[in-house]
């Protein structure tokens, strides 16, 4: 971009004017924050107004602060440093609200303070992600990671200091990060919150004091529990802490049994109790039992609902098999090992594998209680379900209505009638409203390098010089033809006279249509992340030649659901398409089943070989009040989806939902979709799936 | 270049190479039995049914197919199929050999004619119209018809066909059609438990039983990252790799870093993640 040259003062001014309007009134104008960017060479005004735009679409101040910040910032941290300033802030916005972010965003001599310090440092922002693959390896309940103040757990997320700089080594750092994440996860796998702790302490005169004795008590137990099974670990742990006391080694020889639990603790707690605290260990954290509890509960009652169904479903299976057996009968035998974390489940004496999302079900309850109690295994009547609101019972959406509006009607699928509702929705196609036209270029400009790099690797898709053998015509001849004539020939038989290679770039013949989500439960930056993906497939998909539309899809109750057009099958990539990339923003809710079923239609009337119906979604299927949150949306869904199968569609997922692993594989099936965890890394990581999609 | 006359198809002029070299497998190929696939393969073998495994990379399938193939004292063929492999390739060509025409069976026909075994691996890297060719094969008529030579193979009795799959396999222009795969019995294949993998680990390496726990409990931390970001987790096979170098010195981390974790990826950060499993248990 050396060559072009800096926008003009009043050029500034007029983005600035669009992109902050919201901030800007009589007393304050865009023109002192662009007088700021005038001076800067091209490619970092640009950077400056994509950026600023990103921070306008949280709130518009945050984008008139960070254009009057910038030129400052890039002078002192360059354009990563930058931007690194820029997300620190945001995350104060998500946190804190808009006076901590401007604050933030003013502090530039504090940040900069913080980087300078960084030298051995470790930031949890660098290792969350290894971090967290390392604890899903490691099994036992999914859990996140998250910055905040005080380090703790309570049994979901794990909460962590922001920067550990306390070894002078940067590898000292990371270890002490570990440890951390894996004490804290040996709490929730070995059941540290599994007793009410509550009534324990109350019944001691300092309650913190026994808090702080349970904690070390616990802690000990806990490395003992993770010698069992994970020598390194435990060797990690002790490496980071002096040598125990001997009254310490005693305790932690009384809590060795393989079944050791809280409640082992929680015994020795009245002896160790009036004795002096030692020193907490580098990477021992605080307890927050009530925190813990109130989690665990919920989840207990989810888990115990969701297992219900699950184990309902299963029965139905084994007696579809055995219809002599009558309904009720089938039993339910589980043995389950908490060490391991493995159970066996029978029914009726045969084993049974339930599938991947019923066994992460299972586990999970398995921690939480020792094993799975009694009453799980139950036939559940009908009064076990909680009640979830059921969908509206009104009659179906009026012709009228919508046809005066232009709307289309479609069907929606009830699992629990088993049968579709006529005319339940009311489905309005419309254009995306054009954003900022110089979006994409800024996209484009900020992904320079990996963008050729798509390229060059799609083209090399598309130009797979495919060698065709056998011939009427070619460069070259086929020497196996060739012999085989001869043969053919000695033999009596007719030769062939298809004797030469072609080289010629096989024909793709696919046509993708991406279902974007455009709901408002995508957070401002996670959306720009997801436009950023539209911007690189684009580029892609114009390297590979492949026919594709892209489509966003949102909507407010069943009467309003809205597919908004961004790029139509006909369409060329140009300007406008480009203009609407921009233009998309979030909006409502995610009634899944019937933009699948409308976008299944469109993509049907495409000819080609291959269909692909791609989504790029960033949660469940929901929608306004009216149930289809839940399982019905999930249901519907479902269903949608194998109506497009059933027409020859290939239906994809990627998704950044962490939990996505709960539903999709319902949904899609268990390898038709891809759950990427770090959302900054979906514009890369979608066109690679599509690459290998179609591969 | 000699003319060759005209020579009919059925003269005895004709050579027809038997392929010598199929023998039966002499030692028994070692194989831990995970269900009850080996009576259902026997089952299907002494129905006539083809079979089809379905199962990731490494678990057990080839080795599976080569033990029956030992228990049944069948002589085994193999084929490893991609993109390039034509229905000649399968069946056979005629071939010139001193200015006279040979007609040479391929692996397919081979099989058909000596009552063997022939096992199609990864049948969904071939083009669908070589794959086609099996369809008579796969069906009741169990036959391989060869328009070249004018023949229609019959298989005996003792023949079967065998091919194998990955479904994980994430390409829709790979896909199985069903007019393939419904002529065929099914039998899933995935890693095994836990305590038989590690017997399978001990007996392939003669490795110890506690590395040989220790390895299994890390592919099963591998197998859990499934889907963030790894296609597959460690397979069996990755195990005993890794067990190998160990027993020939190679320091433990060093073997699971070489042998396991370069194998499943290529991500920095994932390979981190997975060296700091390994780190847990050894």
């Amino acid at each position: 971009m050396a060559g072009l040259t800096p926008l003009s003062l009043a050029e500034l001014e007029e983005k600035l004017d669009d992109i902050l309007c919201a901030a800007l009134s009589s007393r304050r104008s865009a023109a002192a924050v662009a007088a700021g960017i005038a001076p800067l060479p091209r490619a970092q005004q640009d950077f400056v107004l994509a950026w600023a735009q990103v921070a306008a679409q949280n709130v518009a101040e945050l984008g008139y602060q960070f254009t009057a910040q910038a030129p400052q910032a890039l002078a002192l941290f360059g354009r990563s440093g930058t931007e690194k300033w820029l997300l620190r802030a945001l995350d104060a916005y998500d946190k804190e609200g808009l006076y901590p972010a401007c604050a933030a965003l003013k502090d530039l001599a504090g940040f900069k303070r913080r980087t300078d310090a960084a030298g051995e440092g470790v930031a949890l922002a660098e290792v969350a992600r290894v971090l967290e693959l390392f604890l899903r390896g490691l099994a036992g309940r999914r859990l996140q990671l998250e910055a905040a103040g005080d380090t703790w757990t309570d049994t979901e997320t794990i909460f962590l200091p922001e920067r550990i700089a306390r070894y002078p080594a940067r590898e000292q750092n990371f270890r002490l990060y570990k440890a951390i994440a894996v004490h804290h996860w040996a709490q929730a796998r070995y059941g540290s919150f599994n007793l009410d702790l509550a009534p324990v302490l109350a019944g001691y005169a300092v309650p913190e004091r026994a808090l702080a004795w349970l904690n070390l008590l616990e802690a000990l137990r806990l490395e003992r529990q993770m010698a069992r099974g994970f020598p390194g670990l435990a060797a990690l742990l002790a490496s980071l802490r002096p040598e125990l006391p001997a009254s310490l080694v005693a305790a932690k020889e009384r809590l060795s049994q393989a079944d050791s639990s809280v409640a082992d603790s929680v015994l020795l707690l009245r002896e160790f109790y009036p004795l002096p605290l030692p020193e907490p260990f580098p990477w021992m954290g605080s307890l927050h039992p009530e925190r813990a509890a109130e989690v665990r509960g919920e989840r207990i009652t989810n888990e115990r609902r969701a297992l219900y169904t699950a184990l309902d479903q299963l029965r139905q299976a084994a007696l579809a098999e055995q219809p002599e057996l009558q309904a009720g009968q089938a039993e339910l035998e589980v043995e389950s090992s908490l060490e391991t974390l493995e159970f066996e489940l029978q029914i009726d004496g045969e084993a049974v594998v339930p599938p991947e999302e019923v066994a992460r079900l299972m586990r999970s309850i398995i921690q939480d209680f020792g094993e799975i109690p009694e009453e799980y295994l139950l036939a559940s009547g009908p009064g076990a379900y909680a009640a979830e609101s059921l969908p509206e019972t009104e009659a179906a959406a009026g012709l009228g209505e919508s046809r005066a509006a232009g709307g289309r009607l479609y069907d929606e699928w009830d699992f629990r009638r088993r049968d579709y509702r006529k005319d339940w929705c009311v489905l309005f196609e419309s254009d995306v409203l054009p954003g900022d036209p110089g979006y994409v270029a800024a996209v484009r400009a900020r992904y320079a390098g990996q963008i050729a790099q798509l390229r060059r690797r799609f083209e090399a898709l598309r130009g797979e010089d495919r060698l065709l053998r056998r011939q009427m015509e070619g460069e070259d001849i086929d020497f196996d033809a060739v012999v085989e004539a001869y043969a053919d020939r000695a033999s009596g038989i007719e030769p062939s006279e298809r004797l030469f290679v072609q080289r010629r770039r096989s024909e793709r013949n696919i046509a993708v249509m991406f279902m974007v989500d455009m709901s408002g439960s995508t957070k401002g930056w996670i959306n720009a992340c997801e436009r950023e993906a539209l911007v690189l497939l684009c580029e892609a998909l114009e390297a590979l030649g492949d026919r594709y539309a892209i489509y966003g899809f949102s909507g407010w109750t069943r009467k309003r659901c809205d597919i908004y057009r961004i790029k139509t099958f006909g369409e060329h990539y140009g300007e406008a398409v480009r203009a609407r990339i921009a233009g998309v923003e979030p909006r409502d809710y995610t009634r899944m089943g019937v933009a699948i079923r409308h976008l299944t239609g469109i993509l049907n009337a495409v000819e080609a070989k291959t269909r692909i119906l791609f989504t790029l979604s960033d949660g469940k299927p929901d929608d306004f009040h009216d149930g289809y949150r839940g399982d019905y949306g999930i249901e519907d869904t479902r269903q949608a989806l194998i109506e497009a199968r059933q027409s020859g569609i290939h239906p994809f997922c990627v998704t950044i939902d962490e939990e996505a692993r709960d539903y999709l594989p319902h949904m899609y099936g268990p390898a038709s979709w891809v759950l990427i965890d770090d959302a900054g890394q979906l514009p890369l990581k979608t066109a690679e799936v599509y690459r290998r999609l179609t591969s | 270049m000699n003319v060759v006359p005209n020579v009919h198809m059925n003269d005895p002029r004709h050579t027809c190479r038997l392929d010598a070299d199929l023998e039966c497998i002499e030692t028994e190929p070692y194989y831990e039995p995970v269900g009850g696939e080996v009576a259902l393969f026997e089952a299907a073998w002494a129905s006539r049914v083809p079979v089809l495994l379905k199962g990731p990379t490494g678990c057990g399938k080839t080795r599976f197919v080569e033990h029956m193939a030992w228990r049944l004292a069948r002589p085994l063929v193999t084929v490893s199929c991609h993109d390039d492999l034509t229905a000649s390739d399968l069946v056979g060509r005629y071939l010139i050999v001193d200015n006279q025409t040979v007609w040479v069976d391929g692996p397919l026909a081979r099989a058909v004619r000596s009552g063997s075994l022939c096992y199609l691996d990864e049948i969904v890297e071939a083009r669908k119209d070589t794959t086609v060719v099996i369809h008579p094969l796969a069906d009741s008529r169990r036959i391989l018809p060869m328009e070249k030579r004018g023949e229609l193979l019959r298989a005996p009795a003792e023949f079967m066909l065998v091919l194998s799959y990955n479904p994980g396999y994430q390409s829709v222009l790979k896909e199985l059609k069903h007019s393939t795969r419904q002529r065929f019995v099914a039998i899933e294949f995935d890693y095994p438990r836990a305590d038989l993998e590690a017997r399978i680990v001990v007996t392939e390496t003669g490795i110890d039983d506690s590395t040989a726990a220790r390895l299994v409990k890390f592919a099963a931390m591998t197998r859990n990252l499934k889907g963030s970001g790894l296609d597959e987790g460690a397979s069996t096979r990755l195990l005993v790799h890794a067990a190998q170098l160990m027993q020939r010195g190679v320091a433990p981390r060093a073997a699971c870093a070489a042998a396991i974790s370069l194998a499943l990826s290529d991500d920095p950060e994932m390979l981190a993640a997975i060296d700091e499993l390994a780190s847990a248990v050894f």
